[in-house]
This record gives C-alpha cells, structure tokens and sequence, in this order.
C-alpha cells in the first residue's frame, strides 16, 4: 500500500474519531474546545521543524523559520489560553 | 533518533492527542484533557527535534523562543470578551504556518517534479492555509471593531471570488503536472490571500459564530495537506481531527439559526435594513424602572436570565453575579438561558459567565431552558434581541424557524436595552411591545447593578 493511500486511510478515520469524540462535548465548554483543537492544529509546527531542520539555506528556510514562528505562538498560546478558560470552570469550594 | 522510535513517538503522541480531545468533553476531565493534548505536542516536537534529518538547530531555535514569547503574551493578556478575536488570531497563524510549510516543500524543489499527488497536496496546502491566514485576519478586524460589522458588499463579488477559486484550482493541477515554478507558488499564494478576503467580508458580525468555527476547520485540514505533502501521519491525523471538530460546530452554529452554511456565507444577514410589521399601527412598549421592577424579582420563586452579546460589550458579568447572589439569597431559584449564538463564538456566552464564578450547572442550553420557561415567573433579557425573537414563529419573517429563547411563555419579561433598535438582523422585535413585557432601557452594566441593588431592600 503507498503511502498515500495509507495518508487517506487515516485522514478519513481521524475525522470519523473527530466527530464522535466532538458530537458529545456540552456547549458549555465549546469555546475551550475550540481553543483546545485550535492549538492542536499548531501540530504543523513538527513540519515547520523538518523543513528547517534540513538546513537547505535561502527562501526554503526563511519560509520555514516563519513557520515555525507562526505555529509555535498557535500552539504555546492555544494552550495556554484554553487552561486559563478551563480554570474558570473549576468550582471553587 | 531512530525513525522506529520517531515513528512510536508519533503513534504515542496521536493517542494522546485523542484521550485529550475526549477529556476537553467534560468540565470535570477538560484541565487534564488540555494538559494530555500539550504533552502530545511536547512528545511530538522533541521527537522531531531529534530527527536524524533534523541538523540545524539555530533557526528552529530562534523561531520557537520568538513564537513562544508572542503566544504567551497574547494568551496572558486576553480577555474574555476578546476571546473569539484571539482564537481567530491563532486560527491563522496556524493556517498560516501550513502553507508556508507547503511552499517551503515546494520551492525546495524548484525544477524537479512534485508528481500528482504531491503537487495536489501542496496546493491545498496553500490553498486552504493562506485562505485560513487572511479569511483570520478580517475576521479578527471585524471582531475587534477595526473593520465594519456591516456586511462589505461590491458588484461581481461572488464572480471575483469564483474566478480566484478556479484560478487557483488550475495552479494546483499546474503544480501537479510540472516541475516546480516558485513563481507560480507566489501568484497562488496571492491569489488565496485575496480570495480569504472576499470570502470574509461579506459576511454579518452576528454570523461571526460560524467564520471562527469554520476557520478553525479549515486550520485543521491545511495541517493535513502539509501531512500528505511531508508524508506524516501524525500532521493528516491531527490535522482531521481538528477539521472535524471545526465542521461538527460550524453544523451547531448553522442549525442554532436554522441557515444554511451557504446562506450564511453570500447571505449578507445584517446587511439591509428589512422593515418587516413597521406599516401596523403604533404600538408602545411599557417602559419600567429598577425600582419598579426589582419587587417583581424579590418575590418570584424561579427567575430566568437571558444574556446576550450586549452584557459582554457592557462588562456586566460581575454585576450579573451580585445580582444572581441577591436573588439566591431570598430563595429565588435563578437559572441561565443560553442560545448557542449568544456570543461571538460558540460557547463564548458559557466562558463569560463562568469568569464572573457563576457555576456552570446554572447555564441552561436552548431546549432544557425552554422546558423551564413556562414555570417561569420573570425572564431577564439582557442585552440579547434576535436570540429572544418571536418573529422567528412567523414564516415570512427574515428569521424564520431560528431556534429562539421563549422568554414569552414566562408570566413576565424584563428587556433591558438601551433602547428599542433592531439587532444584528435588522428587524423589529415584537416581544418588546406585549403586554406582559416591561423595557428598563439602561446599560446593562448600570441596570444590573442597580436591580442587584434594589432587590435586597424589597
């Protein structure tokens, strides 16, 4: 099996394991939710890495470093953003 | 690092990833839930910084420290009324960040063949990201008031927007035929820019609900395309599992004002002033004052509240809180109605309160609050208007079959508004003028404190 296949094979079972996991959430915590998943999208940063990480000099990492720049604020700042929402939530005894 | 252990690291991070999602989906579980999903991101990027192909360090380096310190600023700083502008924000720098990713791939092989499916996935990856990048950054301006809420209109607008999107569906099945030209990686690039901003604009302020979770899908699924263009199962993985969560609340958000996802996108909602019952004889609203209607809410026995996005441009959380404290303290069951588009993103009504400590068990959704309602002896609108609309009963109006709050079927309804103007709809608000009705036209902050205030000297 080529690894496109295998790419499509998990593309199309994440989105089903997305929409049982996401179907259930109360709407109360849609906002964390989406700022959680939102952080999670900064997963691109691991490819930002690789393509810097290469070393091949020029506009190939100049692009690179602003990726990883601009996934890196999405991931620290999503996180941290959806733990500041979610202590909210807590109850205070 | 071996690729084998690389590759476990990925497979770990994924499962994680996942036990985090499903963790978000309680408040008990969320903290642990969001803490699993970062030390998901943690494994992952420390497995990838370990990466034999990984031999320069210096630009990585810089990038994640300066990233690092803008992200923390934005995320300390925020408030929670700003929240939806932020998540926007962060929406696209991610998007942004995977066509970049994807281009990057792309001119490093200037002049070679991407092959199809390569070439494709690159594409979309531009595509979807650079439009994530710009449709963010307009969203972002109208959520903050630096452009105008009013939908933004220009002849040929869809035309435009059609001709830029076959445009760039021709630079993807380029890029999939040919070698490489960065050139034509720049125009497409250009070209996604413009077309996320001629896809944003026309759309309404009270729609913005449904841009940010759409947004948020769509960050997810050009983190995917750099998956398929880097061939890395964990980026497709995660990348789905966000565009499915984006999608599945942009379904919510769609179905809560009973519009489709294309109405919503070339609707235009907002955007012309449509007099619907204005030629009907004049009708007066029966306008109240804190005094008047604080006795009312000191002897109910249940009370519901009614917030709106106009409490949160009023601040009046807190006050909300001493109100709901006063009212407890007389034995006055007080209980939260919230519409799902009360806010400016889903959910967004739900954060606001819970910042002013009001427990979340008090937060009613549509259908248990309507359930309520009937039993109700005083409904609090405050600061909501389209959300509360008997109009939306009314086939003909512009609303029609939008889930509405029932706030007409409690024995009395207290309107606090500024004054009697149409909401982000444009239309007229029937309810205003019944007979059971009574308007406190205050600010909501003020009126707040005011009732909070009166209701302990009944």
């Amino acid at each position: 099996m080529g690894i496109w296949l295998m790419g499509i094979y998990v593309f199309v079972l994440a989105m089903f394991v997305g929409f049982e996991l996401i179907r259930k959430i109360p709407p109360t915590l849609h906002t964390p939710l989406m700022s959680g998943a939102n952080a999670i999208s900064g997963i691109t940063l691991i490819g930002a890495i690789l393509v810097v990480g290469e070393g091949s000099g020029g506009w190939v990492t100049a692009l690179g470093i602003a990726a990883v720049v601009f996934a890196t604020i999405n991931v620290v700042g999503g996180f941290l953003v959806t733990d500041r929402m979610l202590r909210m939530f807590r109850r205070k005894d | 690092m071996p690729p084998m252990l690389l590759e476990l690291a990925y497979i770990l991070s994924a499962f994680l990833f996942i036990l985090g999602l499903k963790r978000l989906g309680s408040p008990a579980t969320a903290p642990a839930g969001n803490s699993m999903a970062a030390a998901a991101m943690l494994i992952a990027v420390v497995a990838t910084l370990l990466d034999r192909q990984v031999v320069s360090y210096a630009g990585i380096a810089g990038g994640i420290v300066g990233g690092a310190i803008v992200g923390t600023i934005l995320a300390r700083r925020v408030q929670m009324t700003a929240m939806p502008q932020l998540v926007a924000v962060f929406n696209g720098f991610g998007g942004g960040a995977s066509a970049l990713v994807a281009s990057a791939e792309l001119i490093r092989q200037t002049g070679m063949e991407p092959g199809i499916a390569g070439g494709i996935a690159a594409g979309v990856g531009i595509l979807v990201g650079t439009v994530t990048f710009s449709g963010s950054v307009i969203a972002w301006g109208k959520l903050q008031g630096v452009i105008t809420q009013r939908p933004v209109l220009f002849p040929l607008q869809r035309v435009v927007s059609f001709l830029l999107f076959a445009a760039l569906v021709a630079g993807v099945i380029l890029l999939a035929a040919g070698p490489v030209d960065p050139l034509l990686v720049l125009a497409m690039a250009g070209a996604a820019l413009l077309l996320g901003i001629l896809l944003v604009v026309p759309i309404g302020g009270a729609d913005m609900p449904v841009v940010v979770s759409l947004l948020n899908s769509y960050s997810g699924l050009a983190a995917s395309a750099a998956g398929f263009v880097l061939g890395n199962a964990l980026l497709i993985l995660a990348g789905a599992l966000v565009g499915a969560a984006g999608l599945i609340l942009t379904q919510l958000m769609c179905r809560a004002m009973n519009r489709s996802l294309a109405n919503v996108a070339f609707g235009a909602f907002g955007g012309v002033d449509t007099t619907v019952g204005q030629d009907g004889p004049a009708r007066t609203a029966r306008s109240t004052t804190a005094e008047e209607a604080a006795p009312l809410l000191g002897h109910a026995s249940r009370v519901a509240i009614i917030p709106g996005y106009g409490l949160a441009v009023a601040q009046a959380q807190h006050e909300v809180k001493k109100l709901v404290s006063n009212l407890e303290e007389r034995g006055v069951e007080v209980y939260f109605a919230i519409h799902p588009v009360a806010g400016r993103m889903p959910g967004h009504m739900n954060v606001l309160l819970a910042e002013a400590d009001i427990p979340y068990e008090l937060l009613l959704d549509l259908d248990d609050a309507n359930d309520q309602m009937p039993r109700t002896d005083v409904a609090i609108v405050v600061g909501a208007n389209d959300v509360v609309n008997p109009e939306a009963r009314n086939p003909a109006s512009a609303i029609a079959g939008m889930p509405i709050v029932e706030v007409d079927r409690a024995t009395t309804v207290v309107v606090i508004k500024r004054s009697l103007s149409t909401g982000f709809a444009g239309i007229d608000n029937p309810l205003f003028y019944k007979n059971r009705t009574m308007m406190l036209f205050a600010d909501a902050k003020v009126a707040m404190a005011d009732l909070a205030r009166e209701v302990r000297e009944v």
